[in-house]
C-alpha cells in the first residue's frame, strides 16, 4: 500500500524509496512511469539518477518531495521534508533577489532580523551578494539558478531534490555551478538527489549514480563514484566512467535514438 | 560592457550614464561570468515619456475636434442642437467655476469609488472560491459568465423594485455590473499562473491559504489586471446608467446634471457632460490602472516584450 515510511531522525537513511509505482492515467490511457523502485540515499549521501528521457525521474522527484502521490510503495524522507530545484529557476518575478531567497523564511515565520542576517549569508555562499536588490529578470540564467539555489537552502531541509537543474544552462555556466554546488554540499553535509541526463554529470557530482531504464522507469544498475574531490567534469575518471555508464544505458534503453548526448 | 575610461572622465558624459557605469564597475567582478545586463538603469527622463506617449492621443483627439468643428460649420444641423466644439469646451469651462458642478463630481466619484470597492471584494471572494473549489466553478462559473454580458441597466427596475430610488439601488447595479468581470478576470489570470511557480512555492512550504496569498495572487496579478480595467469600465458604465434613471432629489450628480440638460434641450449641456464622462473613465483609466500595470510590468520585466 503506498504512504509514507517513517525515517528514524537521526539515522543513518536520509531518502527511503520502497517498491514504488507510478501509474499516470487510468485505463487504456495509463502510462507507467515508475516500476517497483526500491533504494536508499544515506544522510550525507549525493546520489545521481541518470537515464533517457521518459525513464520517470521528475516523476519519483515529485514522490519524494510529496508534490504527488505513488501509486503503489511508500516513501520515506529524514525530518524537515525537502528542498526542491527545477530546471525552470521558478523565481517570483515580483520579487527581489533577496526577499525570493527569503521566501521560505518568511513562510516559516522567521523572525525579521533572523531572516535578513540568513538571507545574506545564502546570497554570499552562492556569490550573489552584491545583487539582492534586483529583480530576477535582471539576471543571467546561471545567476538565477543560483539565487534558485540559495533559496531552496533557505528551506531548512536537509534533503535536496534537484531536477535537472543546470540542463539548461551553457557548458562554461554548468561548470562553474557544478564547483558551488560541491562547495556547498560540503560545507553544509546535505543530502541531494540529482535528476540529471547528461552522464558525465552524474559522475562529476555524484558519490553513487543510479541508471534507469525507461518506459516504465525502472532501477537497472547502479555505480559507486570512488573520484575524490574537486573534480573536474574533463578528467580521465570522470570520462571513463561516463563512458561505461553511458555504454549501460545505450544497451537498456528501448529504442536506440534518444540516448542522452554526453557533453 | 563601458569601457574603464569612462570611470575617469564621468564630467564627459550626462550625469544618469556617468551613475550608471559607476554601478556597473562596481559589480563588475560578479558581472565577468555572467554576461549581466543593466538596460532597465538608462532611462529617459519622465516628462519626455510621458510626451511620447501621450502625443499621438494628443493628435487623435485633435483630429476630432476637427473633424467635429467642420460638421458644424456646414451647416448640416443647427447649432442649438449641435453646438461647435469650442462652445462646448467654453461651457465645460465654465461649469467648473461652480461648486454645484464639483458637489456633483464628489458625489459621483464616491459612489464609484465605493461601488467599485466592494464589487472587487465580492469579486475576489467569489474568484477564489471558484479558483479553490472546483464544483463552484462547475455550477456558477458559466453563470457568472453569464451575468458579465448582461446589460446591467437590466438590473434597475428590479433593484428600485427593492430598494427604492436611493443611493443603495445605484450601488447595487453599480456592484453587480463590475463584480463578474472581477471574478471572471481572476479565474482567467489564475488559469494562465506558469505552473512551476505554483511548484515552486509548494516546495518552499507554502500551502493552503498561504500559497494563495504569497504565490498565487501576485503571479496571477499581470493577467487579472485585464479583469480590474474591465470591471471599472463595466461600474463606470453601470453607474452613469443608473444616474440618469435614479435620481435623487438632494443628491446632485454628474447623471442628474446630464439628465437635466436633455430635459431642458440645452444641447451644450448635454456635450460638456459627456464629455466630462468620458475624460474622468479615462483618466482613471490611464493613471489609476496604467500607471500601476506599467510599474508592475517594468518591475517582472515584461515590458521589452510589450514594446518590441
Amino acid at each position: 500500500m503506498s504512504g509514507r515510511l517513517v525515517v528514524e531522525e537521526a539515522g543513518p537513511v536520509a531518502i527511503a524509496v520502497h517498491d514504488v509505482s507510478k501509474v499516470h492515467g487510468h485505463g487504456s490511457s495509463a502510462v507507467q512511469a515508475l516500476d517497483s523502485i526500491r533504494f536508499d540515499v544515506r544522510r550525507g549521501e549525493f546520489a545521481c539518477i541518470v537515464g533517457a528521457s521518459g525513464c520517470g525521474k521528475s516523476s519519483l522527484l515529485h514522490l519524494i518531495a510529496g508534490l504527488d502521490q505513488p501509486t503503489s510503495g511508500q516513501i520515506g524522507v529524514t525530518g524537515g521534508g525537502t528542498s526542491m530545484m527545477f530546471q525552470d529557476p521558478a523565481l517570483f518575478p515580483w520579487l527581489s533577489v533577496e526577499q525570493n531567497v527569503a521566501f521560505p523564511l518568511e513562510v516559516r515565520g522567521v523572525p525579521k532580523a533572523e531572516r535578513a542576517a540568513k538571507v545574506a549569508e545564502l546570497l554570499e555562499l552562492v556569490h550573489l551578494a552584491a545583487f539582492s536588490r534586483r529583480q530576477p529578470h535582471e539576471l543571467s540564467g546561471g545567476m538565477r539558478q543560483r539565487v534558485a539555489l540559495a533559496r531552496a537552502l533557505a528551506n531548512a531541509s536537509h534533503v535536496l531534490l534537484m531536477d535537472e537543474p543546470f540542463a539548461a544552462l551553457d557548458a562554461m555556466m554548468r561548470d562553474k555551478l557544478h564547483d558551488d554546488l560541491e562547495r556547498i554540499v560540503e560545507a553544509t553535509g546535505l543530502t541531494v538527489l540529482f535528476v540529471t541526463h547528461n552522464v558525465r554529470e552524474a559522475v562529476r557530482l555524484g558519490d553513487r549514480v543510479l541508471l534507469f531504464s525507461s518506459r516504465p522507469g525502472r532501477l537497472v544498475a547502479e555505480w559507486p563514484v570512488a573520484i575524490p574531490h574537486p573534480r573536474r567534469i574533463e578528467s580521465r575518471e570522470v570520462t571513463d566512467l561516463a563512458a561505461v555508464i553511458t555504454e549501460r544505458l545505450r544497451s537498456c534503453a528501448h529504442a536506440p535514438a534518444p540516448v542522452a548526448a554526453v557533453s | 560592457m563601458p569601457p574603464r575610461q569612462s570611470l575617469l572622465f564621468p564630467d564627459r558624459r550626462s550625469s544618469d550614464e556617468a551613475t550608471t557605469s559607476v554601478a556597473r564597475a562596481a559589480a563588475a567582478p560578479e558581472l565577468a561570468d555572467a554576461g549581466f545586463v543593466a538596460d532597465s538603469a538608462r532611462r529617459r527622463p519622465l516628462w519626455r515619456r510621458l510626451f511620447a506617449r501621450l502625443a499621438p492621443g494628443l493628435g487623435g483627439i485633435a483630429l476630432l475636434y476637427a473633424i467635429w468643428a467642420a460638421v458644424v460649420a456646414s451647416g448640416w444641423r443647427p447649432e442649438w442642437v449641435l453646438p461647435a466644439p469650442k462652445a462646448v469646451l467654453h461651457r465645460i469651462w465654465i461649469e467648473l467655476a461652480y461648486v454645484d458642478t464639483w458637489i456633483a463630481l464628489r458625489i459621483t466619484l464616491q459612489r464609484a469609488l465605493l461601488g467599485y470597492a466592494i464589487a472587487l471584494a465580492i469579486g475576489l471572494f467569489v474568484g477564489l472560491a471558484m479558483v479553490r473549489l472546483r464544483w463552484l466553478r462547475g455550477a456558477f462559473g458559466g453563470f457568472t459568465t453569464g451575468l458579465q454580458t448582461l446589460p446591467s441597466i437590466v438590473w434597475f427596475p428590479f433593484a428600485i423594485l427593492m430598494f427604492q430610488l436611493g443611493e443603495a439601488a445605484i450601488l447595487f447595479v453599480v456592484v453587480l455590473g463590475a463584480a463578474p468581470s472581477i471574478a471572471n478576470g481572476l479565474l482567467d489570470a489564475v488559469d494562465q499562473i506558469p505552473p512551476q511557480l505554483v511548484k515552486a512555492g509548494r516546495s518552499l512550504g507554502a500551502r493552503g491559504f498561504t500559497l494563495y496569498r504569497r504565490v498565487v495572487i501576485p503571479a496571477a496579478l499581470p493577467g487579472f489586471v485585464n479583469g480590474l480595467k474591465q470591471g471599472w469600465a463595466f461600474s463606470w458604465r453601470s453607474l452613469m446608467a443608473g444616474e440618469l434613471i435614479v435620481i435623487i432629489g438632494d443628491r446632485p450628480s454628474i447623471g442628474t446634471r446630464l439628465a437635466a440638460s436633455r430635459d431642458l434641450a440645452d444641447a451644450e449641456g448635454l456635450m460638456a457632460w459627456m464629455i466630462v464622462i468620458l475624460a474622468i473613465g479615462l483618466l482613471i483609466h490611464l493613471f489609476g490602472f496604467g500607471l500601476a500595470e506599467q510599474r508592475m510590468m517594468g518591475k517582472r520585466g515584461l515590458l521589452g516584450a510589450q514594446r518590441s
